[in-house]
């Protein structure tokens, strides 16, 4: 049998494939790096032209003040950025808590019915779309109260939690359990050794998880749009309708003026360099292993 | 401390401890340990009451168009909020013929993305292209209806268009005026948004077929492709579907984008150059002006079925990726 010898000997040229599986295994070669290419393609268009107009329309002006009256040039989205901050705030102090807690309990607590059952509903709200959340968020915080930056904040909060509590819950089952059980054997309680140990220990990746987690919603427009709503002037009170970054760029993409449409490229530009440096520190805290205290 | 002696207030010794000898030994032991434990667990709970007070809201909130329209609201294609009349035909039309369309273009590329990096890219290169499809995953909704609007539409419009209507224009698909946006507009950005998950989850699945298979079939005289095809791709299908399915379960609740280059028209066309709208898109462009009770009813009962679609599409994704990757979990969203 010569096909044998002949496949793993084929740079040397053993004469025994037939030229038909060999074009076939060059061409669909070809294929595969073609799709890469067409994949890479758009990423690179959008990078490039996000980074070509946003930063060509960024200025003081920008950064700095508030929305002009409709028609008008000028102006910024100082306003918006303060407000995304702090409806971000907001969903962090709601999230984060809830999101690590979680997965503490999971991963300490949970090899149980209870704790598969919660495992499961993470995973189905992780896949609930955003403006669903928008919708139920809006039902109780909106409804008889009026918009808010609370009411989006919450919103973000609900989709944050499902990320962080997996991430954690995997994290936390990396830790030796030589390492818990050595500080039950110095008579550390077992929530101390939780905290101060395990949680500790696996510091860096449930940070990722967190980090990833608020990327995902730093950059969401649709559970905003009817929760926090949007507003033309400086709110930083937690019980008024909010601007924030995503919603104006949504507002401005849609609206008939060329400076608006500019300030939006200018709006997506400041966001991605915001979600990017958050992708960028969580790879750099992962690779080396030195974020926080693990 | 006494030698070798276990000591009490924690769970890993089986030796009965004296509780004043733990209380005394540990720094708090079983009281706190019971408040943390059912902290977590009511941090755990919260979860499954997240997800309680959704289907809630979502019911609760439908009821009074469930009781006007019954399951005609799905059938039927008439949308007045003037007349009262609502019917959500066109709107799951829209969204499933955009996703569709975004599954034909995006599952060729995210496999061959796939297998490209597991199977047959050079080492050095395998870090950073993963790290740029990641990103792709990582820029928001808004921003690719941004780009979409400014540069895919005119492309669409100038160029792709009217190549596709001259040369496939007789399958009545790619007819009509080419005014770029609309549901091939929706569907071209969706794939572009749900190519990372679909290759991210493909790539995870690829890599578990564990390599002495690629050794056998090679051994047997394959070509590369050969084994890709038969060593790799054949054992790895039920997680590839799985991926997919969770690409289609992405694309079916995607909001802002599509909002943005869809047209917003809730018609029923067989054109894919056509204006079209989606369940999601409705929800953003009218919930918050909605006047009227029987309106916002029916607008939360949208979100009612788009939110039992997409558990629906997810769960079953879930199920599938599971039976490949045995129990590991999916990393797809992260």
């Amino acid at each position: 049998m010569p096909e044998i010898a002949g496949s793993s000997f084929r740079q040397q040229g053993v004469p025994s494939i037939s030229w038909r599986r060999r074009i076939t295994d060059h061409v669909m070669t070809g294929v595969a790096v073609l799709t890469v290419v067409l994949v890479l393609a758009p990423l690179v268009a959008i990078f490039g032209y996000l980074v070509y107009r946003g930063s060509g329309s960024m200025n003081w002006a920008f950064l700095t003040q508030t929305p002009k009256p409709v028609g008008e040039p000028g102006g910024g989205m100082a306003n918006a950025i303060a407000g995304s901050v702090l409806i971000l705030g907001i969903a962090s102090v709601i999230g984060v808590p809830f999101g690590i807690g979680a997965g503490i309990y999971l991963a300490e607590f949970g090899r149980n019915r209870l704790g598969s059952a919660i495992r499961f509903t993470a995973d189905v709200l992780n896949g609930v779309p955003s403006i669903v959340i928008g919708i139920v968020a809006w039902a109780i915080l909106v409804r008889g109260h009026g918009f808010s930056a609370l009411a989006g904040g919450v919103a973000l909060a609900i989709m944050m939690v499902p990320t962080i509590c997996r991430t954690t819950e995997e994290m936390l089952l990396l830790v030796p359990q030589a390492l818990r059980e050595a500080a039950y054997g110095l008579g550390v309680p077992r929530w101390r050794t939780t905290l101060s140990i395990t949680l500790r220990t696996a510091a860096s990746g449930v940070i990722t998880g967190v980090m990833l987690a608020f990327a995902r919603v730093a950059g969401e427009t649709a559970p905003l749009l009817f929760t926090a709503l949007g507003n033309t002037f400086w709110n930083l009170r937690y019980d008024q309708p909010t601007a924030a970054l995503p919603l104006q760029i949504y507002q401005y993409a849609n609206s008939p003026y060329d400076d608006w449409h500019r300030q939006a490229w200018a709006g997506s530009f400041v966001l991605i360099v915001l979600i990017v440096t958050a992708v960028a520190a969580v790879r750099f805290a992962v690779r080396r292993g030195t974020f926080g205290t693990a | 401390m006494p030698g070798p002696q276990p000591i009490g207030g924690t769970k890993v010794t089986p030796v009965p401890v004296p509780r004043a000898a733990a209380l005394e030994l540990a720094s708090g032991g079983e009281v706190p340990d019971r408040i943390f434990k059912s902290a977590m667990t009511l941090c755990g709970l919260a979860v499954i009451g997240v997800l309680v007070l959704i289907v809630d809201e979502l019911v609760s909130g439908s009821r009074l168009s469930w009781h006007a329209f019954g399951f005609k609201f799905f059938a039927g294609s008439d949308w007045n909020p003037v007349s009262e009349q609502f019917g959500a035909l066109p709107f799951i039309y829209g969204t499933l013929v955009s996703s569709l369309v975004a599954l034909i273009l995006a599952v060729p590329l995210a496999v061959g993305v796939a297998v490209f990096t597991t199977e047959m890219c050079p080492k050095v290169l395998r870090g950073p292209l993963s790290f740029f499809v990641e990103l792709l995953a990582a820029i928001p909704s808004v921003i690719y209806g941004l780009w979409a609007m400014f540069i895919l539409v005119p492309l669409l419009s100038g160029y792709v268009q009217p190549f596709l209507a001259k040369t496939l224009g007789w399958t009545g698909l790619f007819a009509g005026p080419p005014y770029g946006i609309g549901m091939l507009a929706a569907g071209i950005i969706l794939a572009i948004m749900i190519v990372p998950i679909i290759s991210s989850i493909t790539r995870e699945v690829l890599m578990v077929v564990p390599q002495h298979q690629r050794e056998g079939v090679l051994a047997l005289g394959a070509t590369r492709w050969e084994m890709i095809r038969v060593g790799v791709l054949r054992n790895a299908r039920a997680g590839i579907v799985g991926g997919i399915i969770l690409g289609l379960g992405r694309a079916l609740g995607e909001t802002m984008a599509v909002t943005m280059v869809i047209g917003n028209r809730p018609e029923i066309a067989k054109s894919l150059f056509a204006p079209g709208y989606t369940m999601a898109s409705v929800l953003a462009n009218e919930f918050s002006e909605a006047t009227g009770n029987v309106y916002l009813s029916a607008l939360v009962e949208i979100g009612l079925a788009l939110f039992l679609v997409t558990i629906i599409v997810n769960a079953l994704a879930q199920i599938l990726v599971w039976t490949v990757t045995r129990g590991q979990p999916a990393r797809g969203h992260a």
